[in-house]
């Protein structure tokens, strides 16, 4: 047999029904006799509902019911929530306003749901829409974050005076004070972090099917956590008790952090089947996608870095406005602290840092986790900082980094992180190496005369994944618990189910956890089946992002496989007449060491469930299941070097070189870590130079609303990524995982952006780095040269 | 209403349907063939790409009546049987899809894309499948695939 466990770069088992066309997404599942839901939405950014009128969309042809927020509260449903509760440094709770599924009164942003019309067909739906008539008083809006905090700014809930939600802080600022009264240099720089809209390429859908005889209802959902979401529906917003609400996320066509979240849209579905007594599906549209998927990132920070005379860091000083949009988001509120501020000491040994968040509500689209989640936002900050300093400080980009390096391990920050292990030199020599950093001038040398500007940039990043201990993250205001759980059924004829509470949607797990038996148990992964997705199939779970599903979900199965490896063991003992200490499993079966006594695995299971020869006192079956909290974080980091061209006549920016050498601990399946470091990249890449998100400062219109107008990464704009790893495995989980999910995302931008600024000679570009941006950044910087 | 009539996959298929019926709303609700995805109706995504006559086409941004006549080829009907396209087997043997969302769509691009130009360059590829978004691959591994499908004649 090939070898398929861990380290084997074995294609797909999922693959077949998506190349296909048999995947099963959301709004593929046919379901009988279901209706169409259409939503009405808010043209404006910020406005008094007036008055609602539905009678002439309730005449329509094939119009069931058209619902708003009035019925919704008077049917007391309960609002979204934001499940982590910060405090402001006084002390003080998040300010959190009510954040409706339909809404009543105000509307808040551009996209925010009015009412929802639901009709026998998609068209009827939709035609029907477009008769409710809404009567607005148009409210001042406000959509800049820089700007929301400002006296006399408007005001977009009551609950939040000067639009603040929390004013937080971390670390020691006197230390920090005093680090940099005596600091030989201090760098500094103001910075915007641009907000992003994720873009699955799947649109949102939910489904939702009421059972009157049972009182019993099912949710078919575009979600990367069916169980959280189950919770949620159940627990604050009141649809069913959790028995009586089945959520299944079949095929999830990506979700990068947009599909974590509880939304306003399933919500009404399930409220509008049993209202309406009838199965309703909703699917997004691509402008839907746009003004209501959470956006990500969107920060404005001034940084600064203090070093002393040797160029080592002694301190570092960050004021963050993070922009949380109009209502809070499920995990909205620990992006900007708790995944970001903990980051701020990147791979550096920094003795005293302290950064202060201000967390603001705008006229905008809700804000949370996207691919990264606060932590690109740490390395863009940390790593922009050092290129900016080699490049004050007259010293090479590289090596001022491996000045300040951490090289002993653990590593307790003074931000809260504990790193476990890691070799940062390693992954920045591999690097280096790959990309050349060496012969860079000759490079350089060679494209100026093409009358190109070539320019190089180190981003050395770290991030914290594996989330997370639920302890830890419970003190620190977490609402859940952030363990998982796993099943695995050894059937009778020795084929494996592992059932768990991760879900797939793109990372492969089918073909990665199928691998961790295979290495186990020694039996082919086409013998090995993973079933996720559905809480009446699995009991509990907490689902997939923040590059958890590896460190986390599989170290919950690498335990439930472990004590199904005992039981099996006990019962081959017992079979072979031998110790049970004698016993021992290789390749498949169990053997008793230095005899010619063997058992298949696949005996073992069926002995189990006959039951007719077990050990005194065993149970039949073969059955077990674990749930697994991790005791730290995981730290995955690495070094990216981008290489751009630039054309000073046209502003025109050519990545010519990409290289990334990432630190991943143990990796189970090369080829999936390769892609998902690739699907990274371009992400993180899209952002540097393409992605902007852009609201009309007056209006708070969304401008970027469609693919013709927010640029998504093409493959034209992409080159292919040269892609390595170094390993220091994790020692805090069983299998040595850290997690690769996010690292393409993550560092990125600080590479790109740091190889532009190297090629014009300029400290600051913003992103997205357009054409138009560089181009004027290079005609300003070169303007007194041609003035000669 | 339309009357539709055309070989979708080999087989004839004749159907009414609402005059405004989108080709893709025909595939997916009337044939029930949901291989063929709609990422963002306005025929910039190309998850709905098909092949009509041979030729690729984005299946969001043209009408059922238009294609009445035609001999359409989905993602469902690519494979003989059980016997993949090449260019499906390529795109497995070289990890070109994750969330799988976009694939349909981005095999039947390929397919054409080599069916015109049997053997593409690296940058001819990307920039012919500037039509189709991708969000989880980065295209790395989608540009090795359709480059190694070339190779193995393909486009045969």
């Amino acid at each position: 047999m090939a070898h398929e466990g861990i380290g084997a770069r074995v294609p797909r088992k999922e693959d077949r029904r998506f190349i296909t066309g048999q995947g099963n997404y959301t709004d593929d599942i046919p379901v009988k006799n279901a209706a169409y839901a259409e939503f009405v939405r808010s043209p404006h950014a910020h406005a008094r509902i007036v008055r609602v009128d539905t009678s002439a969309a309730l005449a329509a042809p094939g119009v069931i019911g058209v619902l708003t927020g009035a019925e919704l509260a008077d049917d007391k449903v309960g609002g979204l929530i934001c499940g982590w509760m910060i405090h402001s440094k006084d002390g003080s709770p998040m300010k959190a306003a009510p954040y409706a599924a339909l809404a009543r009164d105000v509307v808040r942003y551009v996209g925010n749901a009015v009412a929802v019309v639901v009709a026998e067909t998609k068209n009827q739906a939709r035609d029907a829409a477009e008769l409710v008539q809404v009567e607005y008083e148009g409210l001042p809006a406000v959509v800049d974050p820089a700007k929301a905090q400002a006296p006399g700014a408007p005001q977009v809930h009551a609950e939040a005076p000067g639009n603040t939600i929390y004013q937080w802080a971390l670390g020691d600022k006197g230390a920090v004070d005093r680090a940099f009264t005596g600091a030989a240099h201090v760098v500094d720089l103001d910075l915007i972090n641009n907000r992003l809209v994720p873009n699955a390429i799947e649109p949102r859908a939910a489904t939702a099917i009421y059972d009157r005889a049972e009182g019993r209802f099912t949710l078919y959902t575009t979600s990367q956590n069916p169980h959280v979401a189950r919770l949620v529906l159940s627990a604050f917003i009141g649809i069913a008790p959790e028995h009586k609400l089945r959520v299944i996320a079949p095929d999830v066509g990506g979700g990068f952090g947009s599909k974590i979240f509880i939304y306003p849209e399933e919500t009404v579905c399930l409220w509008a089947a049993r209202r309406l007594g009838v199965s309703v599906r909703w699917a997004a549209d691509r402008r839907e996608s746009f003004l209501t998927d959470a956006h990500g990132r969107d920060h404005v920070t001034r940084a600064e870095m203090a070093f002393d005379a040797g160029h080592k860091i002694v301190g570092l000083r960050v004021k963050t406005i993070a922009n949380l949009g109009a209502y809070m988001s499920t995990f909205s509120s620990s992006v900007p602290t708790y995944l970001y501020a903990t980051l701020l000491s990147g791979q550096y040994d920094i003795s005293a840092i302290y950064a202060e968040v201000d967390a603001v509500y705008t006229n905008t689209t809700p804000v949370d986790a996207y691919r990264g989640a606060g932590r690109p936002e740490a390395t863009y900050v940390v790593e922009r900082l050092m290129d900016i300093a080699a490049g004050r400080l007259g010293v090479d980009a590289a090596e001022i980094r491996r000045k300040n390096f951490i090289r002993s391990f653990p590593h307790q920050t003074p931000v809260i992180m504990n790193y476990d292990t890691g070799d940062y030199e390693a992954s920045l020599d591999a690097a280096l190496g790959a990309a050349r950093y060496a012969e860079f001038p000759v490079r350089r040398r060679e494209a100026s005369t093409r009358g190109k500007l070539r320019g190089i940039g180190l981003a050395c990043y770290i991030e914290a994944c594996g989330i997370a201990p639920s302890q830890a993250v419970g003190s620190l205001g977490a609402g859940v618990g952030l363990w998982e759980s796993a099943e695995v059924r050894v059937n009778p004829v020795g084929t494996i189910e592992v059932l768990t509470g991760s879900h797939s949607h793109g990372q492969g797990h089918e073909t990665t956890f199928a691998q961790l038996v295979a290495e186990r148990f020694g039996v082919p992964i086409d013998q090995v089946s993973i079933v996720h997705g559905d809480t009446d199939k699995v009991q509990f779970g907490m689902g997939t992002y923040g590059s958890r599903s590896g460190a986390v979900g599989m170290s919950a199965i690498n335990k439930a496989l472990e004590r199904v490896a005992a039981k099996a063991k006990r019962i081959a003992a017992h079979l072979m007449e031998a110790a049970e200490s004698d016993v021992e499993l290789k390749g498949g079966e169990f053997v008793v060491v230095g005899t010619d006594k063997k058992i298949a695995f696949g005996n073992v299971a069926l002995a189990a469930y006959t039951a007719h020869n077990l050990p005194p006192g065993t149970e039949p079956g073969l059955k077990e299941g674990a749930f697994y909290d991790p005791q730290n974080f995981t730290f995955p980091a690495g070094t990216y070097v981008c290489e751009v061209e630039v054309d000073p006549k046209t502003g025109e920016v050519d990545i010519v070189q990409f290289t990334a050498a990432d630190d991943f601990g143990t990796i189970i399946n090369p080829m999936i870590v390769e892609g998902q470091v690739h699907g990274g990249l371009a992400q993180g890449i899209g952002q540097a130079l393409l992605e902007g998100c852009r609201y009309d400062t007056d209006s708070g219109q969304l401008v970027t609303a469609t693919f013709m107008d927010y640029a998504m990464p093409r493959a034209s704009d992409l080159v292919s990524f040269d892609v390595s790893t170094t390993v220091t495995p994790c020692k805090t989980n069983p299998l040595g995982i850290k997690g690769c999910g996010e690292a393409g995302a993550i560092g990125s931008p600080a590479a790109v952006i740091n190889a532009i600024a190297n090629a014009l000679g300029v400290e600051r570009i913003d992103m997205p780095a357009s054409a138009q941006r560089v181009w004027e950044a290079a005609r300003a910087h070169r303007a007194p040269v041609a003035a000669e | 209403m339309a009357q539709i009539n055309v070989k979708v996959n080999g087989r004839a298929v004749s159907r009414q349907v609402e005059d405004r019926t989108l080709l893709v709303e025909f595939l997916r609700e009337t044939l029930g063939l949901t291989g063929t995805h709609v990422g963002c109706d306005t025929g910039q995504c190309g998850a709905c790409v098909v092949h009509l006559d041979g030729r690729a086409v984005k299946s969001c941004t043209m009408m059922a009546a238009q294609a009445s006549g035609a001999e359409i080829t989905t993602i469902e009907g690519l494979a003989k049987g059980d016997e993949l396209h090449p260019m499906q087997v390529a795109f497995h043997q070289h990890h070109a899809l994750q969330c799988g969302f976009c694939t349909p769509g981005m095999i039947m691009t390929a397919v054409d894309l080599l069916k015109r130009i049997p053997h593409p360059d690296e940058a001819t590829i990307r920039a012919n499948l500037d039509g189709n978004l991708c969000r989880c691959t980065g295209y790395h591994n989608i540009v090795k695939a359709i480059a190694a499908a070339a190779q193995s004649g393909a486009s045969a």
